[in-house]
């Protein structure tokens, strides 16, 4: 692909999962968007971070293909998941096809860190959105740095932007032992979303291994080496703490 | 009103004449509720499953899993004397010889299959038993059929280009409608087989007529010896059955004069839950049973069905994976009228997998309507998860040409009960065609000119048109030979092997089907797919023969709803069936075809070379329509529009894929899962899919019942349209299990 291909018509892609059941409600098409600027030590996709890897797909061949899940679609309330990678990286894409599937009356949904600026692109594909999954890096900036590289600054900032704007919005926190399960970090994690207007659900995700084999592939160092995978009774434990 | 026995029913056509789907139609409750209402099993049935573990203990231990062979009966409908569990508690009795899991011998199939399943399980047939066959006293199905087979039908045989055709074993696939004895009684179901022999009294008295009247009278000496067999248990089988107890009775009593009278290669039990559920309202409403009593007989019932075995040779196990006998019951479904055909027994034949255990058999079979009750559809599906020992198969799509009242027999196979059967024709190995079409007719593996010489291709690289061109010429020949070579066999097995009783349970003029089936499609699509779109580079051994290919570039993938090369696999499809048509059937056969290979997708690839896709010689063939493992990226779902682009309409005798997912793939809470998995199904029929076989499982799960099968004594997964007991299978055969894609999201 050239260098001045229309950013708005084409994405950089990873894969594509058919059946997603974890990532919104109901059946999803899931986008998986090549390239991330976060570097998050857990992260269970590690091939999804280089901007220069994943392959060029066109709008429409990606509309194609979507539209080919309608029927699963409409018998389970699902709709289309666009994750990464970072798929706000991409934004000019995502508005053009949000468009598209809005038309079509599917329901839309972005799996994102908000990370990253609230640019005027940003604002319009939210307004396309109908669902986000905000992932919650770390509710303790500095900690969240040492995690992922970066300050939680804009990701809470993002956060309160679909509180405001009543974009709905599932929060997930990846439970990671030792890391983001301590006592304190949870009840500021309740503490936060009490102040938002528009999460419908929270969910705990058990930090797993599966995909450090990704990692060791890439050649890269693994550097959570020595943390244990959550188990049910962490996710317990900690529901207990939020709930408390 | 005729009987007595009917009191409490409403008539009909069927108190005038034999049908059976009236007296459905007529009587049956729909039921649209939830599961609430299912018992757990009862003391007695507990006690009794504890017995049959042991037996089943036994019986692994046993040499080569046989427990006993009786070798000295023959076995017929009325041969064996009445065999029981534990006679106190069953409330359903019957077995196939004196003794639980005692194999018998039926040979009139072929008597070699007989002396060598005897050897490998350390036994010698009765001496005048063999001698009756052996020295030409009595000939068998094997012997008429060998005595006719061509030449070119014994190469194309014999190195695997034609495979698994019941020429030397019963044929099976035939269902017979097991309702009607309970309905009507086995003297009515004699007398009106007096009247067909009157129908047939004619002054053309031609070859047809003549082979009609004898084998009518065939089946009238079959119902008879069916009422000394049950005589034998106490029961005077002659007058309808009175109440539900002997409904199930009577009911099995027919299946398993069936299954006394043949070792066919799949017995199947037809549609038989809704039919039951009517008595069980009956006395339900008299007050005279219990729902508890009402699942215990049900409970019992499928026990019966799950010790059902055959004598068959290790080889046929290896081929089909254990000891399947494709006790197929097909369930649910709905009417023309647009009533559903779910009843709360619907739902009781499925709980018997919770009440029992997973288990392979009886193999049952959900017909899935997008417009099944939202109750059913739930239940189903979380059985689905628990067991994965359930498999789908559209009735929107079905109903249109076969109406309400077909069942499935062995895996994928639809036939109207009663009123049609077919001609099991096992399959033909299309990649091992296209080798041959490159190869101008030579065997890749051995160098054998199989097929009659022709023009092999000679170019380095593989051209598109070339390659199509010779392969339509090969399928030409493949189909020419799979006629005759079927056509020889289901001669000879009405001949020598007549299904007596299971035709005796059916109208006097049947539908026959000549049911063949295609091994090796998405091997096929996937090799055009790289010819067409990649570079193929020949590979030859020093006599010129191609024996490896080199891919240079990508190709698009069959099983990733990539048009491209799905349509491929479409074109191979009707172009192979409409070859077969241009050949006449023995009896006027219908020509179908079936896209499925059971678990001889393994078998199969061993005896294939080197393949255009990549593919390595002796390595599996995708099972039924799948992919080849790994090459779906795409997701459950891709596949599976993948696979409903197969036309059913050219492929009536069924379409087979088989799925399998990992639970934490299908959802986070239970109740997701099973929402997730109700969508999945309403989304893949609403594209007119025809079969899905559900497996919810870990891998690590398998990988641990390898090395400790002992902790898994039940553990079920089903493979090609059907399911079998994952210890039971051989080392090679779980390792493609656990190979196969199994859907996983991290």
């Amino acid at each position: 692909m050239e260098e001045q291909t229309d950013l708005r018509y084409y994405a950089k892609v990873h894969s594509f999962e058919s059946l997603g059941t974890v990532d919104g409600p109901g059946i999803r098409f899931v986008i998986f968007l090549q390239g991330c600027h976060l570097k998050c030590k857990y992260c269970h996709n590690r091939d999804t971070w280089d901007i220069n890897g994943g392959s060029y797909k066109s709008l429409d061949e990606i509309f194609e293909k979507i539209i080919r899940y309608e029927a699963y679609f409409n018998s389970s309330h699902g709709g289309v998941t666009v994750t990464g990678g970072e798929p706000l990286l991409q934004v000019k894409f995502l508005i053009e096809l949000f468009k598209k599937l809005k038309k079509e009356g599917i329901h839309t949904c972005i799996d994102t860190s908000g990370i990253i600026n609230l640019t005027e692109d940003i604002k319009e594909v939210l307004k396309l959105t109908d669902l986000v999954l905000l992932d919650i890096k770390h509710i303790d900036s500095e900690k969240c740095k040492d995690l992922t590289g970066y300050s939680n600054k804009r990701e809470l900032e993002f956060a309160r932007y679909l509180s405001e704007n009543g974009i709905p919005m599932w929060i997930r926190q990846v439970i990671i032992p030792e890391i983001t399960d301590s006592e304190r970090d949870i009840v500021s994690l309740r503490e936060f979303i009490k102040t938002l207007k528009t999460v419908e659900k929270i969910e705990f995700l058990p930090y797993h291994t599966a995909g450090k084999y990704k990692w060791t592939e890439l050649g890269k160092k693994y550097e959570l080496e020595n943390i244990r995978e959550a188990t049910k009774e962490d996710i317990v434990r900690v529901k207990k703490i939020f709930n408390k | 009103m005729k009987f007595q026995e009917w009191e409490g029913f409403k008539t009909g056509d069927w108190t005038e004449e034999i049908n059976v789907r009236d007296f459905i139609q007529k009587n049956y409750t729909p039921y649209e509720g939830d599961s609430s209402f299912l018992k757990e099993p009862t003391e007695k049935t507990k006690k009794l499953w504890e017995e049959v573990l042991e037996l089943y203990k036994k019986e692994k231990e046993s040499e080569g899993g046989v427990l006993d062979i009786d070798t000295k009966t023959i076995s017929r409908v009325a041969s064996h004397e009445a065999g029981y569990i534990d006679k106190d508690l069953e409330e359903i009795v019957g077995l196939q010889t004196d003794a639980p899991l005692k194999r018998a011998i039926m040979p009139f199939g072929g008597i070699k299959i007989v002396e060598k399943s005897c050897a490998a399980y350390g036994r010698q047939v009765d001496e005048d038993v063999d001698k009756i066959f052996t020295s030409g006293i009595r000939k068998t199905h094997n012997d008429g059929v060998f005595s006719v087979y061509t030449p070119d039908i014994r190469a194309a045989r014999s190195s695997h280009l034609i495979t698994g055709l019941p020429d030397g074993y019963g044929r099976g696939r035939i269902i017979g409608d097991y309702r009607r004895v309970a309905l009507y009684g086995v003297d009515y179901l004699i007398e009106e087989k007096q009247e067909e022999l009157d129908v047939l009294n004619v002054d053309d008295f031609t070859e047809e007529i003549i082979r009609e009247r004898e084998e009518i009278s065939e089946q009238i000496g079959a119902l008879k010896s069916l009422k000394v067999m049950a005589n034998k248990y106490g029961f005077d089988i002659s007058k309808p059955a009175t109440n539900s107890k002997e409904a199930v009775q009577w009911l099995y009593f027919g299946y398993l004069g069936a299954i006394k009278d043949q070792n066919g290669a799949a017995m199947s039990l037809g549609r038989t839950s809704t039919f039951l559920d009517i008595y069980f309202e009956r006395d339900l409403k008299n007050g005279t049973i219990t729902e508890e009593e009402v699942q215990e007989l049900m409970d019992h019932f499928v026990m019966k069905l799950r010790l059902v075995r055959f004598l068959r040779t290790p080889e046929y196990n290896e081929l089909f994976s254990g000891d399947p006998v494709w006790v197929t019951e097909s369930i649910g479904g709905m009417g023309i009228d647009g009533r559903t055909l779910v009843t709360k027994n619907s739902f009781r034949v499925l709980h018997t997998l919770i009440n029992l255990g997973p288990a392979p058999e009886p193999n049952l079979t959900v017909l899935w309507s997008t417009r099944l009750p939202r109750g059913f559809k739930e239940f189903a599906t979380q059985i689905s998860t628990k067991t994965s020992s359930i498999q789908y198969e559209n009735d929107d799509l079905m109903r249109v040409t076969l109406g309400d009242d077909y069942g499935i027999a062995c895996c994928v196979s639809p036939m109207k009960i009663g009123k049609q059967m077919q001609f099991f024709g096992a399959r033909a190995n299309l990649a091992k065609t296209l080798l041959y079409a490159i190869n101008g007719g030579r065997d890749e593996v051995s160098g054998k000119q199989v097929a009659p010489k022709f023009e092999p291709i000679t170019s380095e690289y593989l051209d598109y048109n070339e390659v199509m061109q010779k392969f339509d010429q090969m399928m030409d020949y493949v189909a020419k030979i799979y006629i005759k070579a079927l056509n020889a066999i289901h001669y000879m097995h009405d001949k020598y092997a007549y299904e007596a009783l299971e035709m005796a349970l059916h109208d006097r003029e049947v539908i026959r089907t000549m049911a063949c089936g295609i091994a090796g499609l998405s091997v096929v699509a996937d090799s055009l797919s790289a010819i067409k779109y990649a570079k193929v580079k020949t590979i030859r051994n020093q006599d010129g023969l191609v024996v490896d290919y080199q891919i240079e570039g990508d190709f698009p993938r069959y099983g990733n709803d990539d048009d491209r090369v799905d349509k491929l696999a479409v074109q191979i499809v009707k172009k192979f069936i409409n070859k077969l048509r241009r050949y006449p059937t023995y009896r006027r056969s219908k020509h179908t075809l079936s896209i499925l290979t059971i678990t001889s997708n393994v078998v199969y690839g061993k005896a294939t070379g080197n393949t255009p896709d990549g593919r390595k010689a002796g390595e599996p063939f995708g099972p039924g329509a799948n992919p080849l493992h790994g090459r779906d990226k795409n997701g459950a779902l891709a596949v599976m529009n993948t696979i409903s682009k197969l036309p059913f309409t050219e492929a009536e005798d069924g379409i087979s894929f088989t799925f399998a997912i990992t639970p934490n793939t299908l959802g986070k809470e239970e109740q997701e899962k099973i929402n997730n998995l109700v969508s999945m199904l309403d989304g893949y029929f609403a594209q007119e899919a025809h079969h899905i076989n559900v497996n919810v499982f870990d891998r690590a799960l398998l990988e641990d019942a390898m090395e400790h099968p002992e902790k898994y004594p039940q553990l079920t997964i089903r493979v090609s349209g059907y399911a079998v007991n994952f210890t039971k299978l051989t080392r090679e055969q779980q390792l493609d299990v656990i190979n196969r894609t199994i859907h996983e999201r991290i």
